[in-house]
């Protein structure tokens, strides 16, 4: 709570931060348009291979087609707020080329520093992608298009989910990025932490259609908090108590995340100033 | 050659001297396949089988695939990268040296770690292979070698267009991506199964169908077809054009007078 009370505290400065790096991150244009094409065609292709699976045996599909569709297509329209492999060089080369001396000299605390850049830079390039992706999305026939979502309910609780499961997958992150300080190449574990997000996130494989037992433990873990939740309730997988629930389990996974984070980093700044830096 | 070779054990001298960083990447791209292998045996423990395939004969198209793709990318990284070392002048040194321009950019860069992406290839290859009721003879054999092979030249040739158009822009090139890693991905189902209008494109505009779907048929035994175990070598014939449009590209760089 007190970690919450200094951000607001301090939130001018975090906010001007935010903003610099979210105006910064509009003006890639060019990329923008690259990665929507690119997202056009995995959107499609999804499509396409669910749909020969749901030909083969409609009845094994844990859902409908038109609920598939919608998940994938915001799936893609989101990617860059819940995206695992993208991780901001910046902040890794200043760990291992020396340059977290100078973040240090800043009077703001580096943990949220990295945090708020984090946001800023997901939040603009999902800015820029999200729509034409929807647009799209919406203009396809059924069952290949975007559709309103499960209800207003379902409508609202999307945006609050959305919002947490983006906040879990930036603190996640920041876990990533403090590890470096232990382990002097990002590499490995960038890798091993993408490969668990990507597939405990439901990004290789909508949770759904995982076998039955093994979903229940793979639901319970941080990675289900991120885009799986608010994608489901989106399209009225996940309804009534189970909102609250997940609500719930993506708060615990916050405060878990940033409390596990705040003293992590403690402990590699304590060694750094050790060294003299 | 020679120089090549050379090259070569400079590359993997490097490589092996950062034992622990070569190791975990390894080990990451490793986990990165697999995770897509999970989600197939996945999808397959659900649905048992789709058009027609089972989870035998998927594996071994995904892993002829990422076989090729493995293959291609760990030779051909210098393309793959070629977009900084135009922007960062490298191109330029390249250009003044009196050998072929080609070598040296293959040369610049071998990359090992992805070996890892290859292990977990083979290791489905081999499940592919045991499981599936494929009749293993001499010209399955052949056949298999020569979609592996038609596979890496198609990718590799990829890598030179990509490399080829960062001679006109360095803008916007990630739509490149859609044919390199999104054949991978797409590429681990047999093509057919994503309807005609794919099929169409993969055969005529990019002949990915000419080393994945159509030997593959004779492999299973789709087809009695054995004509088709050729095709990847038709396939081949996109070296053509690709290297016209690198040929192309280099041209227009020095024209412009860098």
């Amino acid at each position: 709570m007190d970690y919450v009370k200094s951000i607001y505290y301090d939130s001018l400065k975090y906010f001007s931060l935010f903003r610099i790096k979210f105006i910064a991150g509009l003006q890639y244009r060019a990329a923008a348009v690259a990665g929507i094409a690119t997202q056009f065609v995995w959107g499609i292709m999804g499509l396409l291979l669910y749909k020969a699976f749901y030909e083969a045996d409609a009845s094994s599909f844990p859902m409908t087609f038109q609920a598939l569709s919608s998940y994938l297509w915001l799936q893609q329209a989101f990617l860059a707020l819940f995206m695992g492999w993208f991780f901001e060089n910046d902040i890794f080369q200043s760990i291992t080329e020396g340059g977290i001396a100078y973040e240090l000299c800043r009077p703001m605390d580096l943990y949220t520093m990295w945090l708020f850049r984090s946001m800023a830079s997901r939040v603009s390039k999902a800015v820029l992608r999200c729509m034409p992706i929807l647009l799209f999305a919406a203009f396809l026939p059924e069952p290949y298009g975007i559709r309103l979502p499960a209800g207003v309910i379902a409508g609202v609780c999307f945006l609050i989910t959305t919002i947490l499961g983006f906040l879990v997958v930036i603190t996640y992150g920041m876990l990533v990025y403090i590890s470096t300080f232990f382990t002097y190449s990002p590499a490995g574990v960038r890798m091993v932490s993408v490969s668990l997000v990507e597939f405990f996130g439901g990004a290789v494989l909508p949770l759904p259609f995982l076998p039955t037992g093994i979903r229940q433990v793979v639901e319970l873990l941080p990675f289900a908090s991120m885009q799986n939740v608010p994608l489901r309730i989106y399209t009225g997988d996940i309804a009534g108590m189970q909102i609250v629930k997940s609500m719930g389990l993506q708060l615990f996974w916050i405060v878990v995340l940033i409390w596990t984070g705040k003293k992590l980093i403690a402990v590699a700044l304590k060694r750094v100033v050790v060294q003299g830096g | 050659m020679r120089l090549y070779m050379k090259f070569f054990g400079i590359h993997l001298k490097g490589a092996m001297q950062y034992k622990l960083s070569f190791l975990l990447t390894t080990i990451g791209q490793f986990l990165v396949s697999f995770n897509v292998f999970l989600g197939i045996l996945f999808m397959f423990e659900r649905f048992n089988k789709v058009k027609g395939y089972n989870l035998s004969e998927v594996l071994l198209c995904y892993s002829i695939v990422l076989i090729s793709y493995s293959l291609a990318e760990m030779f051909m990284r210098g393309f793959d990268l070629f977009a900084a070392t135009i922007s960062n002048g490298e191109f330029d040194r390249i250009l003044l040296r009196p050998r072929s321009i080609i070598l040296l950019v293959v040369s610049g860069k071998i990359e090992f770690t992805r070996f890892g992406r290859m292990l977990q290839a083979i290791l489905m290859l081999i499940y592919g292979i045991a499981k599936s009721k494929v009749d293993w003879d001499a010209t399955r054999m052949i056949t298999v070698t020569l979609m592996i092979i038609g596979g890496t030249i198609v990718f590799g040739c990829l890598f030179v267009i990509y490399a080829s158009i960062c001679f006109f822009t360095l803008e916007g090139l990630e739509f490149m991506n859609i044919l390199t890693d999104g054949a991978r991905e797409y590429g681990k189902y047999p093509i057919n199964i994503y309807g005609k209008g794919v099929l169409r494109f993969c055969t005529f505009l990019i002949p990915y169908t000419l080393f994945q779907y159509y030997p593959f048929l004779y492999l299973i035994g789709r087809t009695e077809a054995w004509q088709s175990m050729f095709l990847p070598v038709v396939g081949c014939l996109f070296v053509i054009p690709c290297f016209l449009f690198w040929r192309y590209g280099v041209r227009h760089y020095k024209s412009t007078g860098s």
